[in-house]
């Protein structure tokens, strides 16, 4: 156990700290994945730890993502705690059959005999000029699935926090880290606490409309927050911090209490988690709302390899303050 | 599909004659039109309609005697006639809220609102908060000019209509019924009723009397540092005052609020002060405050100013006529000494105020000489004893010895 100290770190020390305590904690807990030993990690975020834990819990694999998370998943059925990384949720794509074909279903399959305490990590979203099959944010698509808990850390606090709970819960938990948080920085305590991961988190309080995002899209908006601030409108940014299940009752209270929603999302808009969001929103809250939920969703195209393109690609701090700021009666 | 009925102007109407009808069955009417006059003991009086649609059938005939609640016309609401009714209903709203800030969809408004028209719906596009809140405001939404993008109408605009409706008490239009007072017939008609309503006072209500003096200076002094900053036209007078204090002194003794019907007494959760007006031409009107209690003195100073104005003119609303809970008289800076009203029918208390006199009153040990007014109380026996009106009295001292908590 490190000392309990306060302390500034990066989201990607968070991610470390947190899988190395948990490792420290319980012998059954290893990290498998493409180049997290000898490399460290493609996002750095293992770096050292081959080293202190030895090849028996760092494992680097071949590249094929459904052969070692099938791995994963036996594993976990067999007794391990599993941490199966997989770089990009691009890369997830190959490995879908065995989380959504297996790990989502072995319980429900086999009678409730077996259930799978697999935790995926994988890297989402965009804005590092990675290109089309590097860049998406595909986590919408996983949190369509039952059987799965899909976990977006936006803070520090969730990048440490989330990983102990999601390690005890006997259920397949994925959670996808945005590859531009890794370097955020926050306060923080290691003290070995972790968070709530059934809950969504009010980040900032506000009477006048409700931004309901989650990843880096609550960093975007509380930016946003600050500028209407400005323009005298108060927004309430609501931090998903889980897609599935989403937790409703802390989404509708911020809406009701508001009666305008916005939900910024990277990934596409058609048929994502946005548009889940609005329909539940306008199902249960219908006379609540005093105008149209709005989307704020990344552009319906592969991702832009060109710098420019890729910004404009992706919800910007201005598209979120405009929208805000163009909802009929806003103001007063 | 509605029924229009004769309305009822004060407790003591039974039935009134309809001289003339203004509408025939097939003209489209709309909230606040007036259809027809009726002859009342107050007067020929205009009736209002308070809803929108078609005129299918005039049941009363002209010189026939209606008692009040019969039906005296159909309307029918459904909007088949929509065409014709929207663009009139369109001029209103904008005629009402053109003040207000449209500057930021200016442009975008004025698009929509010819769209509206090429599609002739006359469903306004509004937000189903705004809606909801419409509902509970009672506000008419088609009224209502949108603030948002396409002239959407939100929460913000609903309340901001009901408010400046609120605010204007706008006696033209609206849901409560209006009545125009005809000058050249009050006095005759005025008196007759006055005269039924004080024979029955005087022959049917036991009346006791109660007299307090009340040391006026304090009030006095206030008020004329309060109305340092004002205008003439803005300032506070003593009666303003009175009416607070008579209504705050209700909200400790309720017993004196209220009616005496089918021999019982019944207190009234509302506090409407009537306070009788002297016309010119003779005879006079008792218009009420609504809910004197929860209204700030300055609310009452301008709704006191209004109502007098529109007394003066004939341009009080039944609703103001026929709601007083208690009426209280002031005689006024030339008036009589001391005034020992007849209570209004079925109330069941009035409260007197005499004019304010300098007289030698006793200040600690000495003789000082103090601005001094006589307040009485004519109860109703039936309702309450001395010992109720003598607190009273005593609560209304109080709250004319403490004018800044008014």
């Amino acid at each position: 156990m490190n000392k309990v100290t306060q302390q500034t770190i990066t989201y990607r020390e968070a991610v470390r700290d947190a899988m190395r305590e948990a490792m420290k904690k319980d012998e059954r807990v290893f990290l498998m994945g493409e180049d997290v030993g000898r490399y460290g990690g493609c996002y750095n975020v293992s770096q050292g730890m081959l080293e202190e834990f030895g090849e028996e819990r760092v494992i680097d694999t071949p590249l094929s993502e459904s052969g070692f998370t099938g791995c994963g998943i036996g594993a976990a059925v067999a007794g391990l705690r599993p941490i199966v990384e997989i770089m990009t949720v691009n890369f997830s794509l190959l490995a879908a059959d065995q989380i959504i074909n297996t790990a989502a279903k072995l319980l429900y399959m086999s009678g409730g005999q077996f259930n799978v305490p697999l935790v995926i990590r994988i890297a989402t979203g965009g804005g590092k000029q990675l290109a089309a099959q590097h860049s998406h944010s595909l986590e919408g698509w996983y949190a369509h699935i039952p059987g799965l808990k899909i976990l977006t850390p936006a803070t520090v606090e969730d990048a440490y926090g989330m990983l102990g709970p999601a390690l005890e819960d006997p259920d397949p938990v994925l959670i996808f880290e945005n590859t531009l948080l890794y370097n955020y920085e926050g306060e923080f305590f290691n003290d070995g606490s972790t968070v709530d991961i059934s809950k969504a988190k009010v980040r900032r309080e506000g009477s006048d409309v409700s931004i309901i995002t989650y990843g880096i899209g609550l960093h975007k908006s509380l930016q946003a927050a600050e500028q209407l601030a400005k323009d005298g409108i108060e927004a309430e940014i609501v931090d998903l911090r889980l897609l599935r299940p989403l937790d409703d009752e802390t989404i509708f209270s911020s809406v009701s209490k508001t009666h305008r929603a916005v939900i910024v999302d990277e990934g596409w808009k058609s048929v994502g988690i946005s548009a889940e969001l609005s329909a539940q929103i306008t199902g249960e809250l219908f006379y609540d709302l005093d105008s149209p939920v709005e989307r704020i969703c990344g552009a319906e195209v592969p991702a832009p390899y060109a710098k420019h393109l890729e910004e404009i690609s992706l919800p910007r701090v201005d598209d979120i303050v405009e929208s805000v700021k163009q909802m009929g009666g806003i103001y007063g | 599909m509605g029924e229009f009925k004769m309305p009822s102007l004060g407790s003591q109407m039974i039935d009134a004659k309809l001289t003339q009808w203004f509408v025939e069955p097939g003209d489209i009417v709309k909230k606040g039109d007036i259809i027809g006059e009726i002859d009342t003991e107050k007067g020929l009086i205009d009736i209002e309609v308070f809803e929108e649609g078609t005129i299918t059938e005039l049941c009363a005939k002209e010189g026939e005697t209606i008692a009040v609640g019969s039906v005296m016309a159909v309307i029918d609401g459904q909007k088949e006639n929509k065409e014709k009714t929207k663009p009139k209903a369109e001029t209103k709203a904008k005629e009402v809220t053109t003040t207000k800030k449209a500057k930021k969809n200016g442009e975008q408004k004025g698009k929509a609102e010819a769209k509206v028209k090429e599609r002739g719906s006359a469903r306004p596009k509004a937000s189903p908060l705004a809606r909801r809140v419409a509902e509970d405001l009672q506000v008419d939404l088609s009224k209502v000019e949108g603030s948002g993008p396409e002239g959407t109408i939100h929460k913000k605009d609903v309340e901001a209509f009901a408010q400046e409706a609120k605010g204007e008490e706008t006696f033209e239009k609206e849901i409560e019924m209006a009545e125009h007072i005809s000058a050249e017939e009050a006095p005759k008609n005025m008196r007759q009723a006055i005269a039924k309503a004080m024979s029955q006072s005087n022959s049917e209500i036991p009346h006791y009397y109660l007299e307090s003096e009340i040391d006026m200076k304090v009030a006095l002094d206030w008020l004329e540092s309060a109305n340092g900053k004002r205008s003439v036209k803005e300032r506070i007078l003593p009666p303003m005052l009175l009416i607070k204090a008579v209504a705050n002194a209700l909200t400790e003794v309720p017993e004196l609020n209220g009616f005496w019907t089918d021999e019982a007494v019944h207190i009234e959760e509302g506090i409407h002060i009537g306070f009788a007006i002297s016309l010119r031409q003779g005879g006079l009107v008792i218009p009420a405050i609504m809910n004197a209690d929860m209204k700030s003195l300055e609310q009452i100073r301008g709704e006191f100013v209004d109502m007098i104005m529109r007394a003066r003119d004939g341009h009080l609303k039944s609703r103001e006529i026929s709601s007083a809970t208690i009426t209280i008289t002031s005689l006024g800076e030339r008036g009589a000494e001391k005034v020992y009203g007849v209570i209004y029918p079925p109330q069941v208390a009035l409260v007197g105020f005499g004019r304010i006199s300098h007289k030698p009153w006793a200040v600690e040990e000495t003789i000082g000489i103090r601005p001094v007014m006589t307040a009485t109380l004519s109860g109703d026996h039936r309702a309450t004893d001395g010992h109720t009106g003598s607190r009273f009295m005593e609560k209304l001292n109080e709250q004319l010895q403490h004018p800044e908590d008014l």
